[in-house]
């Protein structure tokens, strides 16, 4: 009981201690990590990314966007072409900013659509840049795909966590500031929203934008990661149903549900699909559909109800079997 | 001197006239009610105040300035705030947040953290809620929710509120509080325009009141005239003390 009460009056400086010491971690990692295991934190901080910025918008907005490798391929598209004319950091800035564009122009048209076709459209967004790009590269260039020279592992590891410390604080900032406000409350009548007077498409319209970035952006820094890329890899479903899946596992209630789940699910897929090749998915499925069923909050909705639960055990132990006083009497 | 005034407001629906060529007034300081039978229109003309449906023909000036074509956040911004005949209160938030949202987005100007923070408990303690401030709104009763939206229009600093049948649903005890609230708000000088079915409520607090059938216009006056007036029973009023014999 102690040791509850010590952790509920440090509360602030035990999570500071706790992400100094992460942060230690993840930057002296590739000293004594070895190459798989640096490969394989890339990739989760990748899904950390993807998964934080999709929450930020389709959590808090309810707006589900399916299109997170519409602009994920893009930044990808955007280190191609970009590749030898221009520094990496500087193309990652440009990568960043054409998603924030393309997602601008895309939310104007299609953010006045509600629920259902919000998320169809975004899907058929996603299958529409494959077939597009890859028209314009077969026309433009003859050729098909790409060779990207690979950049050293422990390059792409240091510039993916900057990238994902930044997205994740720029995201714990939006969610407390006014925009954040905004967001939730259109998430939670879209109506009263507009009528307490939130400009609710431009609202929609910019957090859309800024979730995209972060994806364009990441984009970028995975390019040199695949070595080839073409159009059908780039604009791969797989990077807009994995970032949903941690999410929704995680739990979107708060900014560290969707990191938990990237992070579970990204280090789990990785070594689950190594052992299993054939059966990996199986699993994660029955895993999906047991979070969906039994815990709606995703798994940080975990600690408010046990800490409820254990909190009724302990303060009826407090009390020593004294009966409880009714509400009523 | 009319703080709202509508000329000719037209509201179709394919080829429902929801409200046909309703001319009226809101004064300054003024408690006006709308009354009618369910189907008139009147939380259609509710709706086209606020700019949550768009004006089919006609005219609707607030403070002398046209109101058509603007959207509804920048109707709030104007200084016309409004509750919703079914509740719309954002779910996934507590009581105090969902009037900090009318704090910190209802007013021209950008607003302060600080005051819109002050704005907010304010307005929740105006309608008596400050006990629950920090409950999560879905815990709260109907009526209790209806209050939230109270304050979250008033928080927005209106000049004009928009009542959308406030006291639906409420019991006779609850009936007298919110009339009781409605006239506390009018004394801190908001203008009330209000949609009702409950008649003590209408009679006992409204200066002036209008009726509408089938989108018209069919009657205005004091409450004393309305009562009094044959049509008015005959449509209306009459229905009621049938229900109630």
């Amino acid at each position: 009981m102690d040791i509850t009460r010590f952790i509920s009056t440090h509360k602030k400086s035990l999570l500071v201690a706790f992400l100094v010491l992460l942060l230690i971690f993840l930057t002296t990692f590739p000293l004594y990590g070895g190459v798989y295991h640096v490969r394989v934190l890339i990739a989760v901080l990748t899904f950390v990314i993807l998964a934080a910025s999709w929450a930020m918008f389709s959590g808090s907005t309810g707006y589900m966007s399916l299109a997170p490798a519409a602009f994920f391929g893009l930044g990808i598209y955007t280190m191609c072409v970009l590749e030898k004319e221009l520094p990496f950091l500087i193309i990652i800035v440009i990568g960043g900013l054409v998603a924030f564009a393309f997602a601008l122009l895309v939310g104007l048209v299609t953010l006045r659509l509600k629920g259902m076709y919000f998320a169809i459209f975004t899907f058929g967004l996603v299958v529409f840049m494959s077939e597009l790009i890859n028209y314009l590269e077969v026309a433009l260039t003859g050729t098909h795909g790409w060779h990207i020279t690979p950049l050293g592992n422990t390059t792409i590891f240091y510039t993916m966590l900057i990238l994902a410390v930044v997205t994740v604080l720029a995201i714990y900032f939006i969610r407390r500031s006014r925009l954040g406000l905004a967001m939730n409350s259109i998430g939670g009548n879209e109506d009263a929203a507009e009528h307490m007077g939130i400009n609710t498409t431009r609202v929609k319209v910019l957090t859309f934008a800024i979730s995209s970035m972060f994806m364009g952006a990441a984009g970028v820094i995975t390019a040199p990661i695949l070595i080839y890329v073409n159009s059908s890899i780039a604009f791969s479903t797989y990077y807009s149903f994995m970032p949903i899946l941690m999410a929704v596992f995680g739990g979107m209630a708060y900014l560290y549900g969707p990191i938990i789940g990237a992070v579970v699910f990204a280090y789990l897929e990785r070594i689950v699909r190594n052992e299993f090749p054939d059966y990996f998915m199986i699993g994660f499925g029955i895993i999906l559909v047991v979070v969906i069923l039994f815990l709606p909050n995703g798994l940080v909705g975990l600690v408010p109800e046990l800490r409820g639960k254990l909190g009724g055990v302990i303060a009826k132990l407090r009390k020593g079997g004294q009966a409880e006083p009714h509400a009523n009497t | 001197m009319p703080i709202l005034e509508g000329q000719d407001v037209t509201k179709y629906f394919g080829g429902l006239t929801a409200v046909s060529h309703v001319d009226f007034y809101v004064n300054q300081g003024e408690i006006v009610g709308l009354i009618g039978p369910n189907g008139a229109g009147k939380t259609t003309l509710f709706n086209l105040i606020s700019a949550a449906l768009s004006i089919s023909a006609g005219e609707i000036r607030f403070k002398e300035q046209k109101l058509n074509g603007l959207k509804p956040h920048q109707i709030c911004k104007k200084g016309v705030s409004r509750t919703f005949q079914e509740t719309k209160v954002f779910g996934n938030m507590s009581v105090l947040q969902n009037v900090l949202v009318g704090a910190f987005f209802g007013s021209p100007n950008r607003v302060s953290g600080a005051d819109a923070a002050r704005e907010a408990t304010q307005a929740v303690d105006f309608v008596g809620l400050s006990a629950m401030s920090a409950t999560p709104i879905q815990d709260l009763t109907l009526v209790n929710q209806k209050r939230v939206e109270v304050a979250r229009a008033l928080a927005t600093r209106p000049e004009l509120l928009l009542l959308d049948e406030l006291m639906a649903g409420l019991n006779s005890t609850e009936v007298s509080e919110a009339m009781e609230l409605v006239t506390r708000i009018r004394d801190t000088g908001i203008t009330i325009f209000m949609v009702e079915h409950v008649m003590k409520a209408i009679m006992g607090i409204c200066e002036r009141i209008m009726v509408l059938h089938h989108g018209e216009k069919i009657a205005e006056g004091t409450p004393r005239e309305i009562a009094a007036n044959k049509k008015v029973i005959e449509i209306y009023l009459g229905e009621e003390t049938y229900a109630g014999s």
